[in-house]
Parts: C-alpha cells; sequence; structure tokens
C-alpha cells in the first residue's frame, strides 16, 4: 500500500469518532427533551446548558476533523 | 478557490497569511490577521461606543445590544466565578468574549479574514487565560493551591495516580480550550470552501450539473447561517469555561 491511499483511509478511519458524537448528541438532546417534558418551565434554563453541552460535543468532531486534515494535508 | 474544471480542491489555502498594508506591512510581517485583529478591536470599540452614546430611558437596538452584552457577561460572570470575585474578573472576560466574537463573526463576511482559524492565535488566549487562572489561583491561596490536585477524598493509596491524572487534566486545558475554538472556526470555513468549490465545479460540466450546483448553493446558504451560530456559541463557550476555571482558581472545586 503506498502512502497516499493509506492516508486517505487514515482519515477516512479518524472520522470514527463521529460516532461516539452521535451518541453524545443524542443522549444530551434526549434528556432535554426528557426534562422540558416533565417540567416546562425548566425550559429556558435547561435550554442553555444543551446548547452548552451540544457546543462541547461538537467539539470532539472536530477533533476527528482536524486529524484527519493533518493526516490529508500536513 | 479551485479554479474552473480542476478536480482538486484547495480547502486550505484559504488560510494562508499574506502581509498586509503594503511595504510597511511587509517589512514589519504585518498580515491580513493582524488588520483584522485591529478591525475587530476597532469594532467593538465603536459597536459600544455608539451603543452607549444615546444614553436613552427606552434603549434604540444599538443600545440595546450592547447592553444585553453588558448583562449577559455580568450575568455569567456573577453566575459562574461568584458574586465579589465575579465583578473583578468581569472586565476580561467581557473583553475576550467580545474580542473572539467579532473575530468569529467578522470571518463570516466575504474578503475578511477569521484570525480565530489560525493555532496560534486561540493558542495565544487560551494560554493568557491559563497562565492567568493559574496566578490567580496562587495568589489567592498561595502553596495550599496545590491541594487542589488531590482530589478530597480519594484513598491514600490511589492517590498519586489521581494527583497525575489531575495535573494532566488541568494541563491538557490549554490545549482543549484553544483546538475547540481552532477547530470549530477553521471547520466551518473548509465546509463553506468545499460546497462553493463543489458549485464551481459542478457548473462547469453542464446542464447535468446545474441542479446539484443549485442544492450545494442551498447548502452553502445553511452553513453560513450555522456560521454564525457558531461563531457566537464558540465566544460564549470560550467566556463561560474561562469562568469556570477562574471560579476553580477562586474557590478550589
Amino acid at each position: 500500500m503506498d502512502v497516499a491511499s493509506a492516508k486517505m483511509l487514515g482519515a477516512g478511519i479518524a472520522m470514527i469518532a463521529l460516532a461516539g458524537v452521535g451518541i453524545g448528541m443524542g443522549t444530551i438532546f434526549g434528556s432535554l427533551v426528557t426534562s422540558v417534558a416533565r417540567n416546562p418551565a425548566s425550559r429556558d434554563r435547561v435550554f442553555g446548558l444543551a446548547i452548552l453541552g451540544f457546543a462541547l460535543t461538537e467539539a470532539v468532531a472536530l477533533y476527528a476533523l482536524v486529524i484527519a486534515f493533518i493526516i490529508l494535508f500536513v | 478557490m479551485a479554479a474552473e474544471g480542476s478536480n482538486s480542491i484547495d480547502a486550505l489555502g484559504q488560510f494562508q497569511l499574506h502581509p498586509a498594508l503594503g511595504a510597511i506591512g511587509r517589512s514589519v510581517n504585518f498580515t491580513q490577521s493582524n488588520l483584522m485583529m485591529v478591525v475587530a478591536g476597532l469594532a467593538v470599540l465603536a459597536f459600544l461606543y455608539l451603543g452607549m452614546k444615546p444614553r436613552a430611558m427606552v434603549p434604540g437596538r444599538l443600545q440595546a445590544a450592547a447592553e444585553m452584552g453588558y448583562e449577559t457577561i455580568m450575568g455569567m460572570c456573577t453566575e459562574t466565578i461568584g458574586g465579589h470575585e465575579g465583578r473583578k474578573f468581569f472586565p476580561f472576560v467581557f473583553t475576550l468574549f467580545f474580542f473572539i466574537l467579532f473575530g468569529n463573526l467578522l470571518g463570516v463576511f466575504p474578503l475578511f479574514f477569521t484570525f480565530t482559524s489560525h493555532i496560534m492565535v486561540t493558542l495565544a488566549l487560551s494560554l493568557t487565560v491559563f497562565i492567568l487562572v493559574t496566578v490567580v489561583g496562587l495568589k489567592e491561596h498561595g502553596l495550599h493551591w496545590f491541594s487542589y490536585f488531590v482530589p478530597p477524598g480519594v484513598p491514600v493509596a490511589l492517590a498519586p495516580l489521581m494527583v497525575l491524572i489531575e495535573v494532566i487534566s488541568y494541563l491538557s486545558r490549554i490545549i482543549s480550550l484553544s483546538v475547540r475554538l481552532f477547530a470549530n472556526m477553521m471547520a466551518g470555513h473548509v465546509m463553506l470552501e468545499v460546497f462553493g468549490s463543489f458549485i464551481v465545479m459542478l457548473g462547469g460540466i453542464g446542464l447535468l450539473g446545474y441542479f446539484p450546483a443549485a442544492l450545494s448553493l442551498g447548502v452553502n446558504t445553511l452553513l453560513i447561517g450555522f456560521e454564525l451560530l457558531v461563531a457566537t456559541l464558540q465566544a460564549y463557550v470560550f467566556a463561560i469555561l474561562t469562568c469556570i476555571y477562574l471560579h476553580d482558581a477562586v474557590h478550589l472545586h
């Protein structure tokens, strides 16, 4: 296997991290729906926390993306 | 930008630095990134000055925006760090938030450069936060501050391992804080570039490509909106994480 194709494969494999991110995002917004359904009055407060959690989880996906870019281009 | 007909996408070329302001800029290595920092700083000053100038009882749009920014960051500081200390660190967090926010938002406009898409810029910002947090912790608690690395109620046998883990997690704040902002901004702009190249390349192959090209244009439009969200959110996340770290430094757990 030459280096170029190994790089392509490596970048693809790095994207497996997105499985974990998907699970995390599902958990965050699933919990958001559950908690708002239980206590609709808490919506404003819980929504801010959910968005913070969303941003932190999304960052994990972007770490994987950066690693893929480093493999591909650097 | 990928040239028409070429089949490779130059996704990272947009982040290349060029000297700005002609010969003077070239001689002191003043790049468009630095120019954007100056523009962002001036924009924040102009926003706050023009926003607060009317001092109206019923605020206009600009004044409402300026007051909202002030109140959001003030609330964040006092709630997260704690009343007295929160007010003490408010100017720092406010400056940081607005500098990053304007830097992120300027990048969405055409012909402007996002200086937060370079890791050296975000690393400098996160190192500033890290050094400040460490200095504040040492100043508030003296050598007692090092007990921060020993979580309370940990068995003696596990203590060395826990200290090691705590030190690593404390040091990794520099990386996580900087890479989060940098990766978000860079990934967003790379996505815009990739879909922008799709439009050019698919439009170039003729009638068959027009529909997917229009689709890419739609995706790009949505991505711009998403970028606006991400830009605000990442500035907010950076500011609130700074507040959380400062809380840890002031209160030790």
